[in-house]
This record gives C-alpha cells, sequence and structure tokens, in this order.
C-alpha cells in the first residue's frame, strides 16, 4: 500500500466515522433537519457548523505554510467562479433527491457497510445518475461544460 | 438527550473537517464525496487509485460502526425501495451538474469561502426543506 493509498483510506475511514457519530448516517435525522414546516429538527445543522468552521481553519493554515501538498505534486481547487445555471438546475435536483430518501452520497456509501439493500440500491442508483448526468443531461449545458471539462484536463 | 443533539453533530462534523483538512494536507484535494465517487468511474489510474481507496474507507468505517453499534444506521424513514431509488438517481444526476453535494460544496467549498459553493448550498438545502414540506405529511 503507497502512502497516498494509505493516507486517502484513512481519511474516508475518519470521515465515516465523522457521518456516523453526528447523526447522518440515519435518513429520518436528515429528513427531520430538512422538515421545517414539521417536527423540525435543528441538530444536524451543528454538523456543518463544525466541518465549516475546522475546515475553514485548517485549510487557512495548510494554504498558509505549504506551498504544495505533501504527498502530491501540486494542489488541486476548484477554479470555477461562475454562479450558472447548471450550479443552480444541479443543486436544485440534489436537494430534492436529499429531501427524498433522506441520503446524500457520503453517508449512503458509509451505510453500505451495514450490509443495508436499500441503501445499496441508493448507491448503485446514484452511480447510474452520474453516469446519465454525464452522458446525456450534460449536453444541455454545453458552453458550462466545455469550461468544466477545461478545467478538468488542466489539472492532470 | 439535549446535551446529545448538539454535542455529537458538532464533533461529527469536526472529524469531517479533519479529515478533509488530511485530504487537502497530504494530497491535495477537496473532500467533495460526489465528486470523488463520480470519479471512480470517469478517472483512470492514479487518479482512480486514491478516491477508491477513500471511498473503500468510507466503507470500512461503515462496517465498523454496525460493528460497534447498529443504531448507527437506523432507518426510520418509511421511504419505500422505489423511492429511494428514485432519491439515488436524482442525487447522482443533481451532484453531478451541481459539481458538488454537501461535503464538496456545504463543507470544503463553504469552509474555503467559495461564493459559488455558498450559494448551491443555500439551494439545494432549500429544496430539500421544500419537498420535505411537501412530502413528509404522507409519512407522519
Amino acid at each position: 500500500m503507497d502512502k497516498t493509498t494509505f493516507v486517502t483510506f484513512f481519511s474516508g475511514v475518519l470521515f465515516s466515522i465523522g457521518l456516523g457519530i453526528s447523526g447522518m448516517t440515519q435518513p429520518q435525522k436528515v429528513i427531520g433537519f430538512l422538515d421545517v414546516f414539521g417536527a423540525w429538527d435543528i441538530s444536524l445543522a451543528f454538523v456543518m457548523v463544525g466541518g465549516i468552521i475546522s475546515y475553514l481553519i485548517f485549510q487557512l493554515t495548510i494554504q498558509k505554510r505549504f506551498s504544495t501538498p505533501l504527498l502530491a505534486k501540486q494542489f488541486y481547487l476548484p477554479t470555477q467562479n461562475e454562479i450558472d445555471k447548471r450550479l443552480i438546475f444541479g443543486a436544485v435536483l440534489f436537494g430534492i433527491g436529499w429531501g427524498l430518501g433522506g441520503f446524500c452520497p457520503g453517508p449512503a456509501i458509509t451505510s453500505l457497510g451495514s450490509g443495508s439493500l436499500s441503501t445499496m440500491a441508493f448507491v448503485v442508483s446514484m452511480g447510474f445518475g452520474m453516469l446519465i448526468a454525464d452522458k446525456v443531461i450534460s449536453q444541455i449545458f454545453i458552453p458550462s461544460v466545455i469550461k468544466a471539462d477545461s478545467v478538468d484536463s488542466a489539472q492532470k | 438527550m439535549v446535551e446529545f443533539e448538539f454535542v455529537m453533530p458538532l464533533l461529527g462534523g469536526v472529524l469531517i473537517g479533519i479529515a478533509s483538512a488530511i485530504m487537502l494536507l497530504f494530497n491535495g484535494r477537496i473532500t467533495g464525496i460526489s465528486g470523488i465517487f463520480g470519479g471512480m468511474f470517469f478517472k483512470q489510474g492514479e487518479e482512480r487509485k486514491w478516491r477508491t481507496s477513500f471511498v473503500a474507507g468510507l466503507i470500512a468505517g461503515g462496517i465498523g460502526l454496525q460493528y460497534l453499534n447498529p443504531e448507527f444506521f437506523t432507518n426510520t424513514s418509511g421511504r419505500s425501495l422505489l423511492v429511494l431509488v428514485l432519491a439515488g438517481l436524482l442525487v447522482g444526476i443533481g451532484t453531478q451538474i451541481g459539481s458538488g453535494c454537501t461535503s464538496g460544496h456545504g463543507v470544503c467549498g463553504i469552509g474555503r469561502l467559495s461564493p459559488r459553493s455558498l450559494v448551491a448550498t443555500i439551494v439545494f438545502v432549500f429544496a430539500g426543506m421544500v419537498l420535505v414540506a411537501i412530502i413528509q405529511p404522507f409519512y407522519n
């Protein structure tokens, strides 16, 4: 196992523990967080608060002290700044799916570890959705797709 | 139990922040799960390798959590298999088109003070709230 494989695996393990202890892997809690007009349960907002504040501090420190990452040639950070139709449309679809199932990608993948068949179906369907979006639906947004692709290939 | 409701989520959030910071410090990448998962299909070689090991780490962690306490995966949402399949499809399409999910936009993006990610997060949280407001009465 090379160093990058080990570190990224470790990061994945840590991330899943964070999701598990916070309650993100329990769809009814996620739905409770989104259920503003019903039995609103604000507790999962603290996951974002904890995540954002700690990441903000860490990333500022890392960017200040390191010109390159420890195991990669460079930092691969998003360069797109545009708030376009593609971003909004995608976020709307994602939000609908999130509320519908109570799962976003991280908790769904983590929940595969529980052996739940319904989560497995969700994840397979999610992968299929990504393939569809990549092959078909992105064509609608050709101008921004070309930009996104050029950013992608510049990073390779 | 009031304590649990914000201490554990806050602690979990900080762990997620640390995991994402480790990814940035060592591998120089943003920890966006939808992008990492999708990249397992769309990328090759080294680019596929680290994404696969991260996803393997998520699943391994899930197995560990299940072993420690299956209640981490309690699901009383009442959603049927068909609804979950539809939800998965929408999450897959939406995150691919919108270039990110709760982790990439919600945690890392806002943590990088990206206006684009802030807008995306507000939009998907709002869309989720509207959807839940419409369908939840049928589940209660």
